[in-house]
């Protein structure tokens, strides 16, 4: 009944164009596995770029956690995954869905009854929603043990390939969900930093997850992530549809969300804090709301790192990498989601593929210095990103002409006094 | 002080004994510096009274206080006779205040259009999940809301830039769409911090014709900031004049115009009776 916007529909043709084209360069074998790796890693990277273009691109807040968010995501998921497929028990994924569910509930419970008390500081809200969230943690690993024996018979139950599937599918969205629970926890005092400050604390947060990870054996107690020595035995199982899927999904939320009413007042405060708040914007609520949402898509995109190359370490979530999404992002179009995509597709070929297999044995590492390189000249050249604000046909708000209407209804300007008459009057 | 809120602004919208807007007593510290010293307003419905004084009388900064972005250090601000002193500002444009801004404000990068829907926010009716699924209530409601605010860029003459970047307009259509977007948000009373500074005569003058256009089409209350006698005398129908953080005249424009504190305030000591002797020897 509804008339299909063309630009919908072309969409919609790209994506499957895309997706069997790749899938059978794949099935064919035409694709080696390296340059497979490369496309997995760049739909990954355009994942994680598009959560962080949310938050710096469209809602100006200078981001350096989206790495951290994104380690996050891909140890929660690969713990699940590797406890289900190497330890066949149920535990991991049941913590997980529990913490996740029952945290997101309490802050949920919370926030309302937040909201009906005035002048609560962030800090103390933040020590109440941490209490709540330790508590409920805790009794989520209760209910996941008592759980774990059914869970497990019954998942043992279903063909095994569907059921690491199913294991694998709920970890993906939890890894989201707990980066995002993570990211309105840290956010809550962070987030009424200045812009600056708050690209320190969260490059800060960074450094911290690091250093946990590091030390995962022993301070956080799971030996099975190995710390520095890096967690292995994660099975290999994102697929291009897996990854693909997310990303159309992670592009089509990111749409939806910037042309309604919601994604305008995002965009209002990036452009004027005082005038958002001057007209009735609750800029705390949308700071918060984009941070939550961007790291939840970096979580998402963590779990399916993860689950590529079946190996991590917490090298790869090093702070100096955590500018990549950001020089993407940079890169592509800050406020540019066709931008952001591209560059991240162009950031896994050129630096991963292509310069790894042109430059001459043993100067690899030469990549880092054509890639700063080319960012000069790129930042010289067109300082709005590759694609400037360019959006395709999809993604840009399509604004109805006006209307033909009876001009009795609003007052048309002829109906001013006149100029000359007013000015008469004002003179004597 | 911890009050829960009990926002109704329509039952209390009806109440037409309360003044629109009451301030009493307001005082403002920074630091060692008394910015605005025992500042008393009252607002009738339907009336447009200026707010004058030398630069850095504190004008501004009681605008600030009004609209929540200050918080006073003392004194209390009603709208409609309801505390609105410590409520954050979001929450006092939903009750009913809206303002422009001394150097426009404007969300610069985006669309005229856009700049009026942002205001229409707090109205647009629809959850995060309706949008973010499509739902047939975000379909509607954005159409809704789409046209309402190309209505208004017509009241404004601004609708056939809907498409345009704000911060490429020109100077005076940028005033009239920030006075648009403020007016989006359905307010009760309006303040316009120095609407005409920068206007050319022409411009001067035609936004003078705006200002009591929308006053009673909108059935507004207006209070505005301007240093350009000529539409504070024009326009308004009562002035408080300010100069170091406190009222030193309030009146009529023909009062003020001859009254010697306001004189001495604008001109220096002395100027005043300057002003007499010259006045006297003209009329010999």
């Amino acid at each position: 009944m509804k008339k299909i916007q063309r630009g919908t529909l072309i969409f919609g043709i790209g994506i499957i164009v895309v997706f069997v084209a790749i899938q059978l360069l794949v099935q064919f074998k035409i694709l080696n596995s390296f340059w497979f790796t490369i496309i997995r890693l760049g739909a990954v990277m355009a994942i994680v770029s598009l959560g962080l273009n949310l938050i710096y691109g469209f809602n100006g807040q200078f981001s350096l956690g989206q790495w951290a968010f994104y380690a996050i995501g891909a140890y929660a998921s690969a713990d699940a995954t590797y406890r289900w497929t190497q330890l066949h028990s149920a535990l991991g994924i049941l913590v997980l869905l529990f913490a996740v569910v029952l945290s997101g509930l309490g802050i949920l419970l919370i926030g309302r009854w937040i909201s009906r008390i005035r002048g609560m500081d962030a800090l103390s809200q933040f020590a109440l929603y941490l209490i709540a969230i330790a508590l409920l943690t805790w009794m989520a690993l209760l209910v996941a043990k008592t759980l774990d024996a059914p869970v497990t018979a019954l998942l043992n139950a279903i063909p095994p390939n569907i059921s690491l599937q199913i294991v694998f599918f709920l970890s993906i969205i939890l890894a989201g969900l707990i980066a995002a629970e993570v990211s309105f926890l840290f956010g809550l005092p962070v987030l009424t930093l200045g812009s600056d400050y708050f690209g320190i604390a969260t490059l800060g947060l960074t450094i911290i997850v690091k250093v946990l990870l590091d030390n995962s054996d022993t301070m956080l107690g799971f030996p099975e992530m190995k710390g520095a020595r890096g967690m292995i035995g994660i099975p290999k199982i994102t697929t291009w549809f897996w990854v693909f899927s997310f990303l159309v999904l992670a592009i089509v939320i990111t749409r939806n969300l910037l042309l309604s009413s919601y994604g305008r007042a995002i965009i209002s405060v990036r452009e004027d804090e005082v005038a958002a708040k001057a007209m009735g914007i609750d800029i705390a609520f949308y700071k918060n709301l984009t941070f939550v949402i961007g790291s939840f898509f970096a979580g998402a995109a963590g779990a399916l790192y993860a689950h590529i190359n079946g190996f991590l370490h917490p090298n790869t979530f090093n702070f100096i990498k955590s500018f990549d999404p950001l020089i993407i992002v940079v890169f592509g179009g800050l406020g540019s989601v066709t931008g952001t995509v591209a560059a991240s597709f162009a950031w896994a070929l050129v630096l991963e593929g292509f310069l790894r297999l042109w430059l001459p044995q043993g100067f690899e590492t030469w990549r880092f210095v054509v890639y700063p390189l080319l960012l000069l000249i790129m930042m010289l050249l067109k300082p709005n990103g590759l694609l400037g604000s360019y959006e395709i046909a999809y993604l840009r708000d399509h604004i109805p002409s006006l209307r033909k209407k009876d001009k009795a209804q609003i007052q048309p300007p002829s109906t001013y006094p006149t100029a000359a008459t007013d000015a008469q009057e004002v003179k004597s | 002080m911890m009050t829960v809120a009990t926002a109704a602004p329509s039952a209390t919208l009806n109440n037409n004994n309360a003044p629109v807007l009451s301030v009493q007593n307001l005082s403002k510290e920074f630091g060692g510096l008394k910015a605005v010293y025992n500042f008393n307003l009252e607002l009738a419905e339907h009336s447009l009274i200026g707010l004058i004084g030398p630069n850095g009388a504190g004008k501004t900064t009681v605008f600030n206080m009004i609209t929540g972005i200050y918080v006073p250090t003392t004194g209390s601000i009603k709208l409609y006779g309801e505390e609105i002193s410590n409520l954050e500002p979001h929450k006092i444009n939903h009750l009913g205040i809206a303002r422009t801004f001394q150097n426009i404000r404007l969300f610069s990068n985006l669309t005229v259009l856009d700049n009026v829907r942002i205001a229409y926010h707090t109205h647009a009716g629809y959850s995060l999940y309706d949008s973010i699924l499509r739902s047939k209530k975000y379909s509607t409601r954005e159409r809704e809301l789409t046209e309402k605010a190309q209505d208004f860029l017509e009241v404004f003459r601004l609708e056939d830039r809907q498409t345009e970047i704000a911060k490429n307009l020109p100077y005076g259509e940028q005033r009239r769409l920030e006075i648009a977007r403020a007016l989006a948000a359905n307010p009760k009373l309006l303040l316009l911090d120095e609407p005409a500074a920068g206007m050319n005569p022409a411009e001067t003058v035609d936004l003078m014709n705006l200002i009591h256009f929308i006053r009673d089409k909108f059935n507004l209350t207006i209070l505005l900031i301007e240093h350009q006698m000529r539409v504070v005398m024009g326009i308004c129908e009562g002035i408080t004049v300010m100069d170091f953080g406190e009222v030193i005249a309030r009146g009529t424009p023909k009062d003020i115009q001859s009254n010697p504190r306001v004189i001495e305030a604008y001109l220096g000591p002395g100027a005043a009776a300057l002003s007499e002797k010259f006045k006297r020897k003209k009329n010999q």
